[in-house]
């Protein structure tokens, strides 16, 4: 009798705040658009956009990953830290060119991924829990590989990475494209992200319809991983050096937000790509209005603190409708 | 029937409770046990480690981790986590070298009032607002360092402490040992009465042990949880303010990763991430580990600070398999 | 187990005023009315039994006894004044305690701490005395016979001695009232006796016990009026000792005993036997606790009844079959191969498929479309190289929606959106789309409306008749009687008999229920 009745009393939600949930990002980004184009000089030109675009790859394309593991009601806190180690690693293969550089590092931040996905999988280990030990050792790590030192990077190919251009188009731009578009299809038409959103919504369900949660699992934070030692590369081309011990700094806080903002619950069972990217957008717009504005970092910190906290009391709201 | 199934039952419960006797020891003294065994190791080691002056020194240095794990104690217990301590600790120190200039009192009561309200803040999100205790926290850490920049001029300021007596409470002490051990051993000793003889902590314990059964039972699960934000809030301002007495200065960048350190030290004392379990000995223990483990390095001679991160890093992580590990099979 | 006569005979005080009333109270959720206008009272001293079958309200009674809902209609009386509980915790106050199978304590925190947990005993100093706290639980526990180390961990005691902390907690507080709700489903036999002196010890204080329990034997030793529902009503209030077993049974399920050769209402055809070799193969199926030494042996194109009172082992048998549930004993084949035990993946690859009970929680995703959920388990077949086709899974899709007549407004409706009935058409879309070889339905008609039941009925013939095995767990005697060629029943977590041919209707199968041995 209640099995029946709780199918269909679900709980009903103010219209005005569903809205908001699920278009706020949306809405916000247009609002501070429109303020931008009106009090903030030189904000809507062809450069500026530029560079808010450049800015934002790295924590949109760690946004990609933390989406898919939230999508599975998981959470990655040690993304920066494999930011720090992939930055870390890539001087010491300097020499041997742009692919082993490249391939050593996302080698790397996968290995970060296996350990998250199974202490998550296989022990059964909370995801905060399991992710937060990597969130402090990566760091540490990084740090020790690189002897706490900044080490400049003057590879003409790795540097293109992060300042090259192709056809006028910048190189992180583009791979922040084709990140977003194969993320996409893999949510959107593969068996593996159906699978790992059907997890999110109910696990149960998913294990007595003969799913292979743990291998998934394990595959979503390996993803994560990738995706956040890229970001790191980009990071660390952008820069021209490996500064494993601010790179990535915070990033996980951005990227939940973004992710959250864009409409993925925390709860999950949902991967919003278009949102998460409007998301990391909307983040990305409020620090440079911010900063344009000469808002000192300081209190542009405390407002986006303010502005995170505000937007996943919002979303919080999900929680209620599953 | 039931006669044949008790019987090969009872072999299986008494392996059960003998697994479960190894797994309560392991859990409450592991970090004690293991903290003898290095005392020992670099007693033998190196000429200088058991010396009164390194000792009281290694003391000293742990007293100001110490009184912010002592909060984190408290809200692991409910089940919680606090991510802003470092930010916490960094603006307590802003703060009493700016209420310093008001004396003793101005030094001690700012840090503690702005500190103590920001936790009743976050404790509000959580408690009542129902929000993730993470991301909460998390925000609070980038909200308040934003804060501690904000009062230093973008940390290009550095205020120092203008009352001597203050700086005296940082750095001097008695027969050797400084107050600021002093300050956090009586917090270990309030802290472990409050927790384990007052009503009010053994609700903590309850509230972490089981929510819904706390609910159950009509105990203040919301004010409980409340009331560790604040607990914690409150013991990181202290720390910062003492620390900035024992530098005469409140330094703005002071604190950057010291939430995990206190996570780790908190845990690795055996008191359960997951909340409704735990002893703030244990976290003392866990503190002292840490603190010798870096000291240990240090007489080695490669000066490394982020040989800490990571030793804290990985021991957090060998402790959480152990301890999901063992619950697990303690709940089969 | 015998059948004893109630031990306790009436006491004198029970003819006294209820201390629990319930009146005319009714609950109704979106519409579907869960209690109808029910009266209920239990007086003080009184050992009251409350039954009915899955849905017949009898947790949502409890539930507004205790103060989790607000009735709609009605109210209640507690002793004999207007009583408001606006939760749980005004109703624990107000002195009624509830006993669940789930013991609501702190399994990390001693038995004493548990047991005074909000109201520990303080010395001069506002400090917990805990020579006085331990002294008084043990005093306390001593009442009750109850013999362990108040200082251990609650999580080291059995259940059974875990539930009698729990009791002794609401008792000390000021229990007038203790709801018992299957105090027993997790207790060895030992501690089942303890539990039941307790009770008596418990009406010796003047408080009132409800005890609901589908335990039968227990029952009878145990309570002394019994209080049945069904659907959502009151069918029968009145002392045990007058209503026998089957008639029990039979009230609970309404099927009264004189009417059940008229002709049959649902919507199965006459199921021929089979005769081709089994294709499922089940041997010594136990779990502790839970079943004991199963065997079954189904065909293809044979519908088997498991039939079975809640708490008998029924869903557990099927969770077994389908690799849900680990066994510590027992092994089952498929087309005489051997599917490992406690995989799900390994039992759908050998064609075992299972609707479950829950579905809700275990069965739909609720977010997801009804495409995607038609299709969830089927995926890695309906796909190319890893990338989910979405012609194969519109045709899989179409076709079961056409079949099952499944009502979406298009297959990318939230699932989520549709009525029970058609969220069952979706769960048995998708293990259809596995061509199974053996279905196992947990209730497959339960809490969808008489429409969608009957297509339900209707399919489970069909597939029947294509050749799949089905086993078919319900609590409707009807549905088990007239959907299936033969009816497995369960006691107890064994095999009580089997019902075969024209011994297949409800008046075998209600004895067999009973547990009553012609």
């Amino acid at each position: 009798m209640t099995e029946q009745t709780m199918t269909v009393s679900l709980p009903t939600r103010g219209v005005g705040l569903g809205i908001l949930q699920t278009y706020g990002v949306y809405l916000a980004i247009i609002v501070l658009l429109l303020y931008n184009f009106f009090f903030t000089p030189n904000f809507f030109n062809i450069g500026n956009f530029r560079t808010q675009f450049v800015q934002v790859v790295p924590a949109l394309i760690v946004a990609l990953g933390m989406a898919l593991v939230i999508g599975t009601e998981g959470i990655d806190l040690s993304v920066g830290g494999v930011m720090a180690l992939a930055a870390a690693v890539m001087p010491l293969y300097i020499g041997y060119g742009l692919i082993p550089v490249v391939m050593i590092a996302i080698v790397v931040g996968g290995l970060v991924g296996v350990i998250n996905g199974s202490l998550v999988a296989f022990i059964g280990v909370q995801p905060i829990v399991a992710t937060l030990s990597l969130m402090v050792t990566g760091r540490g790590i990084a740090l020790l590989i690189a002897h706490e030192q900044l080490v400049s990077i003057t590879d003409p190919t790795i540097l293109a990475i992060g300042r090259g251009t192709v056809v006028g188009i910048p190189c992180s731009m583009i791979i922040a494209v084709v990140a977003v578009l194969l993320i996409a299809v893999l949510v959107n038409r593969t068996t593996f992200g159906k699978q790992l959103i059907a997890i999110g919504g109910s696990r149960r369900a998913a294990e007595l319809s003969g799913l292979p949660v743990k291998r998934i699992l394990l595959m979503v934070y390996i993803l994560c991983a990738v995706l956040a030692a890229i970001a790191g590369i980009i990071g660390t081309a952008r820069l021209g050096a490996s500064v494993p011990s601010t790179l990535g700094n915070l990033i996980e806080l951005s990227a939940i937000t973004a992710v959250v903002v864009g409409g993925t619950p925390l709860t999950g069972g949902q991967v919003k790509v278009i949102g998460t990217i409007a998301g990391a957008a909307l983040l990305q717009f409020i620090s440079a209005t911010l900063n344009q504005h000469n808002v000192p970092d300081a209190y542009s910190q405390i407002a986006q603190a303010i502005i995170i906290l505000f937007a996943v009391y919002i979303q919080r709201g999900r929680l209620a409708v599953r | 029937m039931t006669v044949a199934i008790e019987q090969s039952v009872k072999p299986a419960v008494d392996n059960r409770a003998r697994r479960e006797l190894i797994a309560s020891v392991l859990q409450s003294y592991g970090a004690a046990v293991a903290l003898v065994v290095l005392l020992v190791v670099g007693a033998f080691s190196f000429p200088t480690f058991l010396t009164f002056s390194n000792l009281s020194n290694i003391l000293t240095q742990s007293s100001f981790p110490l009184i912010v794990a002592v909060g984190m104690t408290f809200v692991i217990l409910t089940g919680g986590i606090d991510l802003s301590v470092g930010s916490m600790f960094a603006l307590g120190g802003v703060l009493a070298a700016y209420g310093s200039s008001w004396g003793i009192v101005g030094a001690v009561v700012l840090p503690l009032v702005v500190c103590g309200m920001i936790g009743l803040f976050q404790g509000l999100l959580v408690a009542y607002g129902k929000m993730a205790p993470f991301i909460v926290t998390l925000a609070g850490l980038l909200a308040v360092r934003g804060l501690v920049l904000a009062v230093t001029n973008g940390g290009s300021t550095t205020p120092l402490i203008k009352n001597p007596a203050f700086t005296a409470v940082g750095q001097d002490g008695i027969f050797g040992i400084h107050w600021t051990v002093i300050v956090a051993l009586v917090g270990v000793i309030l802290g472990t009465l409050a927790l384990s003889r007052t009503r009010a902590g053994q609700s903590i314990f309850a509230v972490g042990g089981s929510e819904s059964a706390s609910i159950f039972m009509g105990l203040p699960v919301a004010r409980v949880k409340l009331s560790v934000y604040i607990v914690s809030g409150l013991c990181a301002g202290v720390a910062g303010a003492l620390n900035a007495g024992y530098s005469s200065s409140g330094v703005p960048i002071v604190g950057v990763g010291l939430e995990l350190s206190a996570i780790s030290a908190v845990v690795i004392g055996g008191t359960l991430l997951v909340g409704g379990r735990g002893s703030l000995v244990g976290t003392l223990a866990g503190v002292l580990l840490l603190s010798v483990i870096q000291n240990m390095i240090n007489q080695v001679g490669s000066l490394n600070s982020s040989v800490q991160a990571v030793v804290s890093g990985v021991f957090l992580a060998i402790v959480v398999v152990i301890q999901t590990v063992l619950s697990r099979s303690q709940r089969l | 187990m015998t059948i004893e006569p109630p031990t306790t005979a009436p006491l004198p005080g029970s003819v006294e005023a209820p201390v629990l009333e319930a009146r005319g109270v009714t609950k109704r959720f979106a519409g579907v009315t869960a209690l109808r206008s029910v009266d209920f009272a239990v007086r003080p001293g009184e050992s009251l039994a409350l039954m009915g079958e899955n849905g017949a309200g009898k947790s949502t009674l409890i539930k507004v006894l205790t103060g989790v809902y607000q009735p709609d209609e009605g109210e209640l009386l507690l002793g004999g004044s207007i009583a408001k509980f606006a939760r749980p915790l005004d109703a624990q106050r107000a002195g009624i305690s509830t006993i669940y199978q789930e013991v609501n304590l702190i399994p990390l925190m001693s038995v004493a701490q548990n047991i005074f947990l909000g109201r520990e005993p303080r010395n001069r100093f506002g400090l917990i005395d805990f020579t006085k706290m331990v002294a008084d639980a043990r005093g306390l526990l001593d009442v009750y016979g109850i013999d362990v180390d108040v200082r251990k961990p609650l999580r080291s005691l059995a259940l059974g001695v875990q539930q009698m902390v729990a009791l002794a907690r609401s008792v000390s507080i000021n229990a007038r009232i203790v709801i018992m709700d299957e105090p027993t489903s997790s207790l060895e036999a030992r501690e089942v006796e303890t539990l039941f002196s307790v009770v008596s010890l418990l009406r010796e204080q003047g408080i009132a016990i409800v005890y609901v329990s589908h335990r039968m034997d227990e029952i009878y030793r145990v309570a002394e009026r019994i209080v049945i529902l069904r659907d959502g009503a009151v069918v029968r209030v009145g002392q045990l000792s007058d209503i026998p077993r089957v008639e029990l049974v039979s009230l609970m399920l309404g099927r009264s005993v004189e009417k059940v050769r008229r002709s049959g209402s649902t919507a199965f055809s006459a199921t021929n036997a089979s005769t081709a070799p089994p294709v499922l193969v089940a041997e010594d199926l136990s779990r502790r606790h839970q079943i004991d030494g199963v065997d079954m042996q189904i065909r293809p194109g044979e519908v088997v009844g498991l039939g079975g009172l809640l708490g008998s082992g029924r869903s557990e048998t099927l969770k077994a079959i389908a690799g849900v549930m680990q066994l510590d004993r027992g092994r089952v084949t498929v087309d005489g191969k051997p599917v490992r035990s406690g995989s799900v993946p390994a039992a759908i690859r050998a064609g075992i498929v299972m609707l479950p009970e829950d579905r809700k929680a275990e069965g739909i995703v609720p977010n997801l479309s009804v495409r995607d959920n038609i299709v969830l388990a089927a995926l890695p077949r309906l796909s190319h190289a890893g990338f989910s086709s979405r012609r194969n899974q519109d045709a899989v899709v179409e076709v079961f929606m056409k079949r099952l007549h499944i009502k979406a407004s298009s297959p990318d409706q939230i699932v989520s959106e549709l009525s029970g009935g058609n969220q069952q058409k979706v769960m048995i879309a998708r293990w259809l789309a596995m061509r199974p070889k053996v279905l196992l339905l947990d209730e497959p008609t339960r809490g969808i409306d008489v429409g969608a039941k009957a297509e339900v009925q209707a399919l489970i013939d069909e597939l029947a008749r294509e050749g799949l095995a089905i086993v078919l767990v319900s609590s409707e005697v009807e549905e088990v009687v007239e959907g299936s060629g033969r009816v497995i029943v369960l006691r107890d977590g064994s095999i009580e008999t089997e019902l075969q041919g024209a011994d297949v209707d409800e008046e075998h199968l209600l004895a067999a229920l009973a547990g009553v041995n012609e």
